[in-house]
């Protein structure tokens, strides 16, 4: 299954879960990325990482490695 | 309900949610820090006043989620509960929440909702909400929640009457609000997880037990309770069973409340408003764009506490040393007036020399991280510092430590994660400050320019520099590795939207972060200087029981009395000199004859002027004779002085360490001199000048004497460093390339720097880090300098 870290800037995704362990699931899920929830791809850091996407009302930024731990179904762009 | 106490309000939100603007609004301008044994974090502390009440208002830690982790994210959590010790338990949690990002914000409160305390919500920026399109019914919102939401504007000062009135009622009337339901097989495993505690673990921290894998809780608890352990896994086991599988249930419970909770009160437009943030960050964020202005941005902030501090710090300097003067006229020796004049004020004038740059870096930090900058400079940045096991917002305080580490360490502030602090504030006093500065140039001046290439003296400044940039991150990583071990921190950054920075919040951010270096970092600067003064200060008197200081005052005083003698011989010098001078231009241009100087002096006219001349000329080598037999015991006593200042120190505590040490310091190629210096320097690094001046028989040498000079390598220290010659062996030269290098880098690697150790201390509130940043310090700095000097004279 596809992982938010492969997304292209302007693609939105649907989550489908987060693998990793248990602090990380904690953080990620307290930040607000929930299945079922919609992120778009706003950008990556001139180096390549990490990227920041667009997720409830807010912009979040995280690294690819955290990134890789949320599968996503591409929804658009 | 009449409490006989002050009522206590504890302020609770994420970051960027306008927390500290809000809190300078409710507490005024007389606010006091709280901080804790064992933590580094801080609580801000203030009154609210309101008809005549007056409350006692905390500020906690922003964050995200009340799940600590750490002892430090444990803090907000033991100030809710009323477990913080000298800390009341307070009254009434005034969440405060950003209405354009409702939601996320709401997670933090629906936490606080369950501590079982009245909460009153402060819904922010709603002007900012409104920009975007975003409508939110407060009273709506209020009614879903069953609690007290006020729409308020903390940076226009809107709405804080109305937040007032909603905190006196909550404690005046005091209701529990209810939050979230969790599902019954959760409620399960905590009500036997309690009943297995007892009454004294509040519900709260059972959650947060079962919730919280390896988390604070769990750690505290199972220390206290060792059979908790295995009952925690077995509910946990069961939880994952019932589908309600920890942590996600707790997210998936909150969110799912919060969407019930806010159906209807938030009116979104049906496509999401462009914002000046998302133009901005399309040039700020931008591969090309975004680096060069990151870049130009860095270089201006580095320039600023670079270059604009220094002539303030001349002028403190300066200032210092006309109140030394002042002090030294208006007493006798003695010592006191030594202890007033080398200790105290000297003392005093280290701590107030920081102040400018200080001052320069939180005026920029404070204004970058208001208008949400700062996040963006640790997003360009964080690939480069993950290389060695630290994150993007570890970047501006190790730039700002190539000026100064003080600054530096006290702008590590901004990093959340305990353990990447922590590693940032233990090598930033390795990247090379300026205070290095004038003892590279000192002895590139003296040793490796003169019958060097011309590249030479840049390329050891630069390698100079570039031990620092080369070893600190390595420092950093093996730290990361060894004693920092853990999880890596999870890199999950809020970008908040950009904003003009607060006037208010940025002038008090810069006074406090300066008002808490000189209180707290300030008394330890000045008990360092005040040892290293007595152990160069004792004993003060020689072999025959005569003192030091009274001995030197005399000699001065007889240098003084025989210049004034001097100066009507010296004056007439001058005027001699001066006459020849004329005469000499008058011979060359043209005479009083010639005619509009275009023709010399008449032959008549030139004969004269010869003779006059000549007259002059044996005159003034009468005078000259008279001056210079008059000179020399004035040249010989100010010798004395530098002889009897030389043999006190070398007699004093220090210099007897100094050669005591000598047998340690030799491997480096050092004498008992350079030792005896290089201890004396720990106050402060560009101390070791000033004290190579006074073991080099020249009196004391300022720093800024070598740094200003045109020439450093021929100042009268650098000659007499040429000089030098080994106590046991006089045709030995102590200096030569090899040992000038292995000072250097031993300067560049060691931490004689009282300063940097003391806010270490402020910082990590405990003496363990300043004495092991120390310690591993100079180790490195012992071990460079050995590998420098014994490589260094193979060849």
């Amino acid at each position: 299954m596809a992982t938010l870290d492969e997304l292209r800037v302007g693609q939105q995704a649907s989550i489908q879960g987060i693998q990793g362990t248990a602090p990380l699931v904690q953080r990620l899920m307290e930040m607000g990325l929930l299945e079922g929830d919609t992120v778009e791809v706003i950008g990556f850091a001139p180096l390549g990482d990490p990227m920041e996407i667009r997720l409830r009302d807010y912009r979040l930024s995280l690294r690819r490695r955290e990134a890789a731990c949320v599968t996503i179904t591409v929804v658009s762009g | 309900m009449v409490l006989l106490r002050t009522p206590t309000i504890a302020l609770v939100g994420n970051p960027n949610t306008g927390k500290t603007t809000l809190f300078n609004l409710l507490a005024g301008m007389r606010q006091r820090v709280g901080n804790y044994p064992g933590v580094t974090v801080e609580t801000k502390k203030g009154k609210l006043h309101h008809n005549e009440r007056s409350f006692d208002l905390v500020d906690l830690p922003g964050t995200y989620s009340l799940a600590p982790r750490s002892p430090d994210e444990m803090v907000a959590v033991d100030l809710i509960l009323g477990h913080q010790q000298g800390e009341a338990r307070p009254d009434v949690v005034l969440a405060i929440v950003d209405a354009s990002n409702l939601e996320r914000n709401l997670y933090l409160t629906t936490q606080v909702l369950e501590v079982g305390v009245p909460v009153v919500i402060a819904l922010n920026m709603v002007d900012v909400a409104e920009g975007q399109g975003i409508k939110v019914d407060a009273e709506k919102l209020s009614k879903q929640l069953e609690v007290p939401v006020v729409p308020i504007q903390a940076n226009k000062g809107k709405g804080s009457a109305a937040l007032k009135n909603a905190l006196a009622a909550a404690i005046d009337n005091p209701t529990t609000p209810k939050g979230p339901t969790f599902p019954a097989v959760f409620e399960a495993e905590v009500q036997s997880l309690g009943a297995a505690l007892g009454k004294d673990v509040e519900p709260f921290l059972i959650r947060r037990l079962l919730l919280d894998v390896g988390g604070y809780a769990e750690q505290r608890l199972t220390d206290q309770h060792t059979d908790l352990q295995g009952k925690i896994q077995a509910s946990r086991q069961r939880l994952a069973a019932g589908n309600c599988a920890v942590p996600a249930i707790e997210a998936r419970t909150r969110y799912a409340w919060i969407r019930q909770a806010t159906a209807g009160c938030v009116q979104r437009p049906q496509v999401r408003a462009a914002t000046w943030t998302d133009s901005l960050d399309r040039v700020l964020t931008h591969k090309l764009w975004g680096t060069l202005l990151f870049l130009a941005l860095m270089f201006i902030v580095f320039q600023a506490i670079f270059t604009w501090a220094l002539p303030l710090m001349d002028t403190i300097d300066q200032g210092r040393e006309w109140l030394a003067e002042l002090v030294k006229d208006a007493m006798g020796p003695g010592p006191v007036r030594d202890l007033l004049v080398n200790g105290i004020i000297k003392g005093v004038g280290s701590v107030v020399i920081f102040l400018p740059q200080i001052l320069i870096l939180f005026g920029f930090i404070a204004v970058l991280e208001d208008c949400g900058y700062m996040a963006r400079a640790a997003f360009l940045m964080d690939k480069l510092m993950a290389r060695c096991g630290l994150s993007g917002k570890s970047f501006i305080p190790m730039l700002s430590s190539v000026a100064c580490a003080v600054p530096g360490i006290m702008a590590t502030r901004v990093i959340e994660n305990r353990r990447d602090r922590l590693a940032t504030i233990l090598v930033a006093p390795l990247m090379s400050c300026s205070a290095r500065l004038p003892i590279y140039i000192l002895l590139i001046g003296a040793f490796l320019t003169e019958g060097h290439a011309w590249y030479v003296p840049g390329l050891v400044m630069f390698c100079m520099y570039l031990i620092g940039l080369v070893v600190a991150p390595l420092v950093a990583l093996v730290l990361k590795r060894t004693l920092l071990r853990g999880e890596t921190p999870i890199f999950v950054m809020e970008m908040p939207l950009y904003k003009l920075p607060s006037a208010r919040t940025v002038v008090r951010r810069v006074v406090d972060s300066a008002w808490a270096f000189v209180y707290r970092a300030g008394t330890i600067i000045l008990a360092s200087m005040i040892v290293v003064w007595a152990l160069l200060y004792f004993p003060n008197t020689n072999g025959a029981g005569e003192r030091y200081d009274e001995l030197i005052e005399k000699t001065e005083k007889s240098v003084e009395k025989q210049k004034e003698e001097l100066e009507p011989v010296v004056d007439s010098l001058n005027k001699k000199k001066k006459e020849v001078q004329e005469i000499n231009k008058e011979l060359k241009s043209g005479g009083v004859g010639s005619l509009f100087g275009l023709l010399g002096p008449s032959d008549g006219e030139k004969q004269e002027l010869e003779k006059k001349r000549e007259l002059l000329r044996t005159d003034i080598k009468r005078v000259e004779e008279e001056n210079e037999s008059v000179q020399k015991p004035v040249k010989d006593a100010e010798d004395r002085v530098n002889e009897l200042n030389f043999e006190w120190r070398s007699r004093s505590i220090l210099g007897q360490i100094g050669h005591w040490i000598e047998p340690a310091v030799k491997p480096l190629g050092w004498d008992w001199r350079i030792g005896m210096a290089a201890v004396a320097s720990f106050p402060a690094r560009e101390v070791v000048v000033g004290t190579l001046g006074i073991i080099y028989n020249l009196g004391e040498v300022s720093s800024k004497d070598i740094r200003d000079s045109d020439d450093p390598g021929r100042t009268e220290l650098a000659g007499q460093l040429k000089e030098a010659k080994w106590d046991n062996d006089p045709n030995r030269a102590v200096f030569g390339v090899p040992v000038a290098l292995s000072v250097m880098v031993f300067f560049a690697l060691c931490c004689q720097c009282a300063s940097t150790l003391a806010v270490i201390k402020r910082e990590t509130n405990s003496w363990r880090w300043p004495i092991f940043t120390f310690v591993y310090m100079t180790v490195l700095a012992y071990v460079g300098a050995l590998v420098v000097y014994q490589v260094g004279s193979m060849f």
